[in-house]
């Protein structure tokens, strides 16, 4: 037994709690079971007691962290659905399927809510691609999202792309989903009604994927390696369509109490969920559980990750109008077992088999599964940064030819998704610093309001300060939909490190989580669900900390196309922000500049978060104004100042728009590179009404350049043509 | 009235394989330009109450096997061959032009792009020819933007086949910088009626209002039109067309 649970990644205090729960040795399916849900990937046993300090209240939440995703009023009768998730491991050893079913995890997440998805977003955090390993991670993973988002007809609307060796061997693969619902068609996860049937839908269960929670996603691993394969599910884009579609008039119908899907640890967890949520008990039988193949133990029924599957509660008077809604979808629907009355902590009961004669193979509370898992105080010690810039970062090297070095174009990255399904896609990804959505769907007809959404991550910040870059993260996200006129609503992150073994990481995390929080306060934004990603390591090192912030915003009005990122014919380029201290310059940890050159520690820029506020407030009333058709102050392009600094903010709008800047006084290279937040590049030919606008809100504004010619042209540093940066972006992915 | 100035809204039959995606925006954009769209789910067998087909993109049956090849034996494409039969317009948009050539509505086959990847974005397409129920409101050499969102757009055909084709106006439409690697850059071709049509980037992705393009609108317009002016000449005979052997 000692060996059993060990091989399953339990450890032997943990195999002790299960006995002190039973009062007897637990038998084969219930270890598996608690294998599984004692997975650091679903119990969170090492961070739940730090996400407690996230902020996750609002007056416009609905659901927040706990679901399966969160839901947020946006009137009118109607709510959106978020979630992200990472599928990190299993898109280590398979791109393409770890990239497809966690795209497909993500979406059940949200239809399970009764919400129809709308949107994906996918950060990828990939190894430098001059390796070929690396290379293969990439389009696998590219071809994976696209694979299943285009098929299950979920449009693929942006995304973030980082590139660092960590991320090797271990890349991270996050997917952010969106759906929208009317409110009355929000359902819950909570099992009720002693003598409801528990029925199953969607795919036949096979052995695929099984124990992915655990020895896949909740362990460190070596590269390469092959023989964990078969722990990575298989996606059928084709069948999640039709389950979307079958719950979705399920929903409709008012058919179902509660509906939840099948992810991670499978049927042990979707069953031990629904029945503690709701404080019942649950009898199952697996022996009704249709199988992909024959000879299925029953620890393998409910532990298998097969894709595409949904556990729907329903009242017995409703089942025949539920297998008829299902039938109509060619979706399979089984009825597996129902619920019970024994309160509290929920009995669940599994049996191979009906009758009296039938083996009880697990009779545990559900409540130990999931809310009773275990929760570590795991020992954190602060990660030592190096105090200044490796010395290389100083010297002199030509700044043109270090620009064009960061630059790249993602089109190639999304020209592979269908990012335009439903027809919302107003803003394309790469077409502003947030894509821009209507806020409408299928059966939802537009209500002349928009959606703007962004996914923002920056492991080299947090590598400098965790604390302080995931404050700058949320930062460089709230003012992503600032630029374009939306007012944040809601945050979903993805907290992605190494081995929580590890002091250092642990102390990575709580620091991040408290950045995340002090920004979230400051900027008045509630955190609505997450995910967190631990054992991202290889070989012993582990990844820099990863938090992905995806941010949603509201426009009340978008009668208009908000302007993206682009110059006009002519204009004035104006700066809207700080251009930054003597002090800020030497701040330049953490820059894209700065790993370009291999230098690594220093310190990170400084975040005024009053300042940041009342720059969000006035680009975002700007850039509204101009949706609602109503600018007094018209704005002809605007980009804000991200990773890459000025002199990338700066190329990226010149190549966007074919045109030249010539800048109007000399900057030095630490100046064109340093990342210091709170700033955004406006094209304006009204430049006076901006600054007097500016002025007007206490942010700090300058004419920095004109529109002109074909080159970007930075007095003392270099002159640039727009067709040699337009060339450098566009080739680097593609090869 | 309608936008268009029909008295009477065009009752289009929009069709629903298990995969399909595209049919609610192509009735949202059919929707806009006045007539009156309805969604046909795969099983039905009758399309005789409506005055124009649209076979929309997506993936029906997961585009497993092949493109079109398992939708072509759904029961609605029964009723599909006759309302081509009858010269209704019959119009298939992406998977739907995959779908038309898989029953052998139309000549040639889709192939996977050259590049070997999905391609989503925008294109140029000029009209090559005017003698089709889609190009009829449009201007010889007239230069559209539509979106193309595919895996298998790169059409193909018999020698013999593209030389009838172009020597009867029945290719439609040709991008003006190649995409997908389709011979003689073909976005669109017509059957010998010209009624049936297989078109690759999709109209009504540039239709609605705040759409990058709304180019869409000239060939969906014209589509309705024809579909408006065949029926009110009921009682005309309408030609008969025989499938592609």
């Amino acid at each position: 037994m000692r060996q059993a649970h060990r091989a399953l990644g339990l450890s032997d205090d943990e195999h002790e709690m299960i006995i002190a729960t039973l009062g007897r040795e637990p038998l084969p399916v219930e270890l598996a079971m608690y294998s599984v849900m004692w997975s650091e990937h679903c119990s969170y046993k090492s961070s739940r007691v730090h996400l407690r300090r996230l902020p996750s209240e609002g007056s416009a939440v609905l659901v927040g962290p706990g679901e399966n995703a969160g839901v947020i009023d946006v009137g009118d009768g109607v709510a959106i659905a978020l979630r992200m998730e990472s599928h990190n491991h299993p898109s280590a050893i398979e791109p393409y399927q770890g990239a497809a079913t966690g795209v497909g995890g993500i979406l059940r997440d949200v239809f399970t809510m009764g919400a129809r998805p709308i949107a994906l977003m996918d950060v990828l955090c990939l190894g430098p691609l001059d390796s070929a390993h690396s290379r293969y991670i990439f389009d696998g993973v590219v071809r994976g999202i696209g694979g299943y988002g285009n098929s299950v007809g979920v449009p693929t609307v942006g995304g973030q792309l980082t590139f660092a060796p960590c991320y090797k061997d271990n890349p991270l693969v996050n997917v952010l989903c969106l759906g929208v619902l009317p409110i009355d068609r929000l359902v819950l996860s909570k099992a009720r009604g002693a003598g409801n049937l528990v029925v199953l839908l969607g795919s036949l269960t096979g052995r695929d994927g099984i124990g992915g929670v655990s020895v896949l996603a909740s362990a460190g691993f070596v590269p390469d390696e092959a023989t964990k394969r078969p722990n990575v599910q298989v996606g059928d884009p084709f069948e999640e369509k039709r389950l979307i579609e079958a719950c979705l008039d399920l929903l409709d119908l008012h058919l179902v109490v509660a509906i939840q899907d099948l992810g991670g640890a499978g049927l042990a967890c979707a069953t031990s969920e629904t029945a503690a949520r709701g404080g019942v008990g649950m009898d199952i039988d697996v022996s009704a559980v249709p199988l992909r193949e024959a000879g299925m133990s029953p620890a393998e029924i409910m532990t298998s990750e097969s894709q595409e599957r949904m556990l729907a509660i329903v009242e017995p008077s409703s089942i025949d109008a539920v297998l008829d809604a299902c039938a109509r979808h060619d979706v399979r629907a089984t009825v597996i077992g129902k619920v019970t009355e024994s309160g509290g902590r929920g009995r669940l009961v599994v049996r191979d088999g009906t009758g009296p004669a039938a083996e009880i193979v697990a009779d545990l509370p559900a409540a130990s599964l999931t809310d009773e898992a275990p929760l570590y105080h795991r020992p954190m010690s602060p990660a030592t940064a190096e105090a200044h810039l490796a010395p290389s970062c100083t010297a002199v090297l030509g700044a043109s030819d270090a620009l064009l070095a960061l630059l790249y174009d993602p089109s190639f990255v999304f020209r592979q998704y269908d990012h335009q399904l439903f027809l919302n896609t107003v803003v394309p990804p790469g077409g502003g610093d947030a894509t821009v959505l209507r806020l409408a769907a299928p059966g939802l007809s537009w209500n002349g309001k928009g959606l703007a959404l962004t996914c923002d991550a920056n492991p080299a910040w947090c590598a400098v300060s965790p604390r302080g870059g995931a404050e700058l993260t949320v930062a460089e996200a709230s003012l992503n939909i600032a630029c374009a006129g939306a007012r944040p609503v809601a945050i979903v992150d993805c907290l992605n490190f190494g081995n929580p073994e590890h002091a250092e990481v642990m102390w990575q995390l709580s620091e991040v989580v408290d950045g995340i929080a002090a920004a979230c306060l400051a900027f008045d934004i509630p955190v609505v669900g997450g995910n967190v990603s631990l054992y991202n390591e290889s070989n012993g090192i582990d990844i820099d900390p990863t938090p992905v912030i995806g941010l949603v915003g509201l426009i009340d009005d978008l009668s208009r196309r908000p302007p993206g990122i682009c110059l006009g014919q002519k204009g004035a380029v104006v700066l809207l922000g700080e251009r930054g201290s003597p002090d800020d310059h030497a701040r330049l940890g953490g820059s894209r500049w700065a790993r370009e050159l291999g230098g690594h520690g220093g310190e990170l820029p400084q975040l005024d978060f009053e300042a940041h506020s009342r720059l969000c407030a006035l680009v975002s009333r700007l850039v509204a104004a101009e949706c609602a058709g109503d600018a007094k102050v018209p704005i002809i392009g605007l980009h804000d100042v991200s990773d890459g600094g000025l002199g990338v903010c700066l190329a990226e709008l010149c190549c966007a728009s074919g045109k030249g800047i010539v800048v109007e006084e000399p900057w030095t290279r630490e100046e064109l590179f340093c990342e210091a937040p709170s700033r955004v590049v406006v094209c304006s030919d009204d430049p006076e009404g901006l600054l007097a606008a500016a002025r007007y809100q206490g942010v700090t504004a300058r004419v920095v350049g004109r529109v002109g010619g074909d080159r970007l042209v930075v007095p003392g540093l270099f002159e640039l043509r727009v067709d040699d940066m337009v060339a450098a972006r566009s080739g680097r992915l593609a090869r | 009235m309608s936008p268009l100035g029909w008295t009477q809204a065009v009752r289009v039959a929009v069709v629903v394989f298990p995969g399909t995606n595209c049919e609610h925006d192509t009735v949202l954009a059919l929707t806009e330009l006045g007539a009156d769209a309805d969604l046909v789910r795969h099983t039905e067998g009758s399309l005789d109450g409506y005055d124009a087909v649209v076979l929309p993109g997506g993936f029906a049956h997961g585009d497993y096997l092949r493109p079109g090849a398992i939708a072509r034996f759904s029961p609605v494409m029964e009723s599909v061959r006759r309302a081509a039969t009858q010269g209704k317009p019959v119009l298939g948009i992406c998977n739907g032009f995959q779908i038309l050539t898989e029953a052998r509505l139309l000549p040639g086959a889709l192939m996977a792009n050259g590049g070997g990847r999905f391609l989503c974005e925008m294109v140029e397409c000029e009209i090559t020819s005017t003698s089709s129920s889609i190009t009829s409101g449009a201007s010889l050499g007239q230069v559209l933007r539509l979106p193309i969102n595919h895996f298998e757009g790169r059409f193909t055909c018999a020698p013999t086949a593209l030389k009838d084709m172009e020597a009867s106006g029945r290719v439609l439409l040709r991008y003006r910088s190649n995409p997908n690697g389709s011979l003689s850059s073909i976005a669109a071709v017509a059957n010998e009626t010209g009624t049936v049509i297989g078109l690759m980037p999709h109209p009504e992705r540039a239709s609605t209002a705040l759409m990058d393009s709304t180019d869409g609108r000239v060939l969906l317009s014209s589509f309705l039109d024809s579909a408006e002016r065949r029926r009110d000449m009921k009682g005309a005979s309408a030609t008969g067309i025989t499938a592609w052997p």
